[in-house]
């Protein structure tokens, strides 16, 4: 099967704006996105900039819009995107993250929001024998947040952030519910003055876009609005 | 640009982070890694890490330690493996205390399932070791060490490329460094460096690891003198998805699943009567490979690529749901196949090193077979060889691996920094790697890597695979070294400094070419089979020639091969059935 890519490509060292520059592969039924940007980088044009690590969709590297829609290039088939839009697909850099180079964006901001939230474990008290005890279904309640790999799909989904960019973001609230349902945390009024603020979780009206892209298959707004309700009543979840 | 720093850590998965940990604690410490830190494999390990808590059945120390050695075919240093095991017991509660969610038993312990290789009472039976995560305990371990890390305000150099080692005589001096983003030359000028940079499947056609996988840390220190022991022990898991060899996790067989040939048949059951499905990769991945040549495999073509099928469809949704649900999700979303009506297509995928960089339990790189210390230069990990993993490693117990030796070099570091004095950096450190860069970026026409990559790595699987023979793998040896020949030629096509991925692939290759041949020579040298070195030529172990390790020094484009002595002081050599 023969497929036409289209890609923005930028290098802030010689181009003064965006541009799309097209290739064409020719690509096997199985065959990821990725398995067609290496392609072409191997052996069409090495210029083309991309990141990409562990090529099956849990390191988070290669978050990108494809067709307009924020996902993996490594989890999405070609045949698949195919079928749907036709054998021209447009890929462009993820949005709300400044472009560094092609389809690399800068995702210090990104990283930062995810710091403010205090992403860890939060809980001084001595444990008695070796581990601390969490029941099954403790420990289910917060589960699906446990798979976030941190690509910024969700950022860059989000509409919020279009119209806010101080807005903590999808990912960093979902995280901070990570912690906040489990057991074992004691960090609410240590992540309070970030999560209940102007640009903590309040900016979420539910569009449920992240949700929608998230490649984890998280379910970022419902995280999201019971962060809301945690922080109004102070008080941990009791259902998934 | 010229940094200085006590600790540069060259590497941030499970073990680069762990030391970091430490070693920040007491010391000015920097992290460098090419990748974002939770880009890293650690974070794609799936399916546990040992620990004999006896949270579910009975379990000691002793018989992790045993298993490991029995199953590294006794090529394991003895006292590390008991290290390596009574330490870990500790280790996974400490990673639990640290937030890591592991799935719990109905009592709210840690739970724990089998795996290969892992028995009960020296070898009775499977038994329950592996502490896990669903089927991302790498990714939750790396995530919990990466909050770690942010919680300490330990300092990272994000994308920050590492292509050479500082040495003076044998004392370490700091690292070389390209920054992405800018293309810039960064000299880090350090006490003690430690590598942590991980395994280098990408040698391999059909591997299941990352693209960062090229062994960069072994190849920079090969190339500054350091030798490279046991590299012909490269670990083939069983069951990687077909033609992609995405890994598909041996927990499902710890969870019950059973591979099976063309004609529906269980076929371990002729191969290990104990162990049946859980038994040592290296085993199963032959057996694997025997049925296939036999015309056994699911097409009957006798052809290199076919392949059986790992069933996992008695064992119900609600299993798959809840203990592997990220196979899950690969087999549907690769192979269009969901586990739980349809069995699993798979073949042997290139997945582990054993051998790598030569350390003490302290992490301290070895530089000779009698144990010369390098000074202020480290290696934990995938990277390094302990050896705790000997001639084949068992499942769940890298990670333990690097949480274990990663922490204690750590410490070691700390303490060293504190009485070592900084070597004064030469004007002329970055100049070695500043001419390769420039030599590549010179503007002439020259191939591109792409097509020596595809050679490299077909060679490779094909001659130096899981079964192996004098005239292959010497084939093996010429191919590479014709690669690297034609190597000095090719030239990068980007022209640009930022984000210039072309060069760091290529800086890459030359890490993969580098430890091919020293893969290859290594392999070629040793003639016995032992774990997952198995030659059709000789296919008995042999003790007496060869119970030692390798040590490999990489000169120019040839390798020289000298011995160091292994550590059989806790039990006897005995022959390996399951
Ligand atoms: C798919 C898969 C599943 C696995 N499952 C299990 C399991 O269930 N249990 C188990 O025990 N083991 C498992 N393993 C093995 C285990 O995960 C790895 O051996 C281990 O995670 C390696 O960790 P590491 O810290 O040594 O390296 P990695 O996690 O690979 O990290 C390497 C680091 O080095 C950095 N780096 C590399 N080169 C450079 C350079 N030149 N400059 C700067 N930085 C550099 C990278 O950016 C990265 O941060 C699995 C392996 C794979 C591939
Ligand atoms: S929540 Fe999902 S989309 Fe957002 S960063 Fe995490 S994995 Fe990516
Ligand atoms: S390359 Fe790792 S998520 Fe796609």
């Amino acid at each position: 099967m023969k497929i036409i890519l289209r890609i923005q490509r930028f290098n802030p060292e010689t181009d003064d704006a965006p541009y799309y520059q097209e290739y064409t592969v020719s690509a096997a039924p199985t065959d990821r996105l990725l398995d067609a940007l290496i392609h072409i980088k191997r052996f069409q044009d090495g210029s083309l900039a991309f990141r990409k690590s562990c090529a099956h969709g849990v390191c988070g590297s290669d978050a990108m819009r494809i067709n307009g829609k924020d996902g993996l290039a490594c989890k999405t088939l070609i045949k698949e995107v195919a079928e749907k839009d036709g054998d021209r697909i447009t890929l462009t850099p993820l949005r709300h993250l400044p472009v560094q180079r092609d389809l690399i964006v800068d995702q210090d901001e990104f990283f930062q929001k995810y710091r403010s939230i205090k992403p860890f474990l939060i809980n001084d008290e001595a444990v008695a024998e070796g581990e601390r005890r969490q029941s099954q279904e403790e420990r289910m309640r917060f589960d699906d947040t446990t798979n976030c790999i941190l690509c910024a799909a969700c950022y860059s989904a989000c509409p919020i952030l279009g119209e806010n960019p101080d807005f903590l973001g999808p990912a960093a609230v979902a995280q901070a519910y990570r912690f906040l349902a489990d057991t074992r945390d004691r960090g609410m009024a240590e992540r309070r003055p970030v999560l209940d603020d102007p640009n903590g979780v309040w900016p979420c009206r539910n569009h449920f876009k992240c949700t929608e892209s998230c490649p984890r298959g998280i379910l970022i707004t419902k995280r999201i609005n019971q962060t809301k309700k945690m922080i109004r009543k102070e008080e941990k979840p009791t259902d998934q | 640009m010229v940094h200085h720093f006590d600790t540069v850590i060259v590497g941030s998965g499970g073990a680069g982070l762990y030391a970091a940990l430490e070693a920040s604690e007491r010391s000015r410490t920097a992290v460098l890694s090419k990748l974002y830190p939770v880009r890293s494999h650690t974070g794609a390990a799936q399916g546990g890490i040992s620990a004999a808590l006896g949270n579910v059945e009975e379990d000691k120390p002793e018989w992790h330690a045993y298993d490991t050695v029995k199953g590294g075919d006794y090529l394991v240093d003895q006292q590390a493996a008991k290290i390596l095991t009574e330490e870990a017991v500790q280790a996974v509660y400490d990673l639990e205390n640290r937030g890591l969610p592991f799935n719990r038993t109905p009592e709210g312990r840690i739970d724990q399932r089998r795996f290969g290789g892992h028995t009960r009472n020296f070898g009775e039976g499977p038994v329950r070791r592996a502490c896990y995560a669903a089927d991302r305990t790498g990714h939750m371990i790396l995530q919990t060490l990466y909050q770690q890390c942010i919680k300490n305000q330990v300092a990272f150099f994000d994308e920050f490329q590492v292509v050479d080692l500082i040495m003076d005589g044998s004392t370490c001096g700091g690292v070389v460094a390209v920054e992405l983003a800018t293309g810039d030359l960064h000299v880090f000028g350090a006490k003690a460096v430690l590598f942590a940079t991980g395994g280098f499947g990408r040698m391999f056609k059909i591997t299941s690891n990352a693209f960062a996988n090229t062994g960069d840390g072994p190849a920079v220190c090969a190339r500054r003198g350091i030798p490279l022991m046991d590299m012909e022990f490269f670990q083939f898991h069983p069951t990687g998805i077909l033609g992609l060899g995405i890994l598909i996790s041996e927990a499902v067989r710890g969870e019950g699943g059973i591979l099976r040939n063309r004609d529906g048949e269980r076929f371990m059951e002729r191969y290990s009567p104990t162990l049946l499905d859980l038994a040592p990769r290296d085993i199963v991945s032959r057996s694997i490979l025997t049925e296939v040549r036999a015309g056994k495999g699911i097409r009957g073509d006798r052809k290199i690529d076919d392949y059986v099928h790992l069933d996992a469809t008695h064992l119900g949704r609600e299993t798959l749901a809840a203990k592997l649900p990220d196979i899950t999700s690969f087999c549907k979303t690769y192979l269009g196949v969901d586990p739980a009506e349809a069995p699993i297509p798979v073949l042997p995928t290139a997945h582990y090193a054993m051998g790598g960089i030569p350390t003490d339990v302290h992490g301290r790189v070895i530089m000779d077979r009698r144990g010369t210390i390098v000074d202020g230069l480290y290696a934990a990990g995938e990277c390094a060889c302990v050896s705790v993993h000997g001639a084949n490693r068992l499942g769940t117990n890298s990670l333990l691996d690097l949480v274990v030796f990663g922490r204690r070099a750590g410490q070691h570091i700390g303490d060293y920094v504190k009485q070592a004095d900084a070597l004064p950096l030469s004007k002329d450190a970055p100049e070695a790697a500043r001419e390769w860069i420039r030599r590549l970026t010179d503007g002439r026409s020259g191939p591109h890597g792409g097509h020596i990559m595809e050679e490299m790595q077909t060679a490779m699987m094909e001659k130096v695979g899981i079964y192996r023979n004098a005239g292959e793998m010497q084939q093996a040896v010429d191919a590479v070294k014709d690669l690297l020949a034609r190597y000095l030629a090719v030239r990068v096509q980007d022209r640009g400094k930022q984000f210039n991925t072309d060069l760091l692939d290529t800086i890459e290759l030359k890490s993969l070419l580098d430890l091919s041949l020293v893969t290859a020579a290594s392999a070629l040298n040793r003639e016995e089979s032992r774990g997952a070195h198995s030659r059709e030529d000789f296919p008995d172990r042999d003790d007496d020639q060869w119970l030692k390790h390798t040590l490999a020094y990489l000169e120019g484009d040839d390798v020289r091969i000298d011995y160091k002595a292994v550590d059989t002081s806790i039990w006897e050599p005995k022959p390996r059935t399951y």
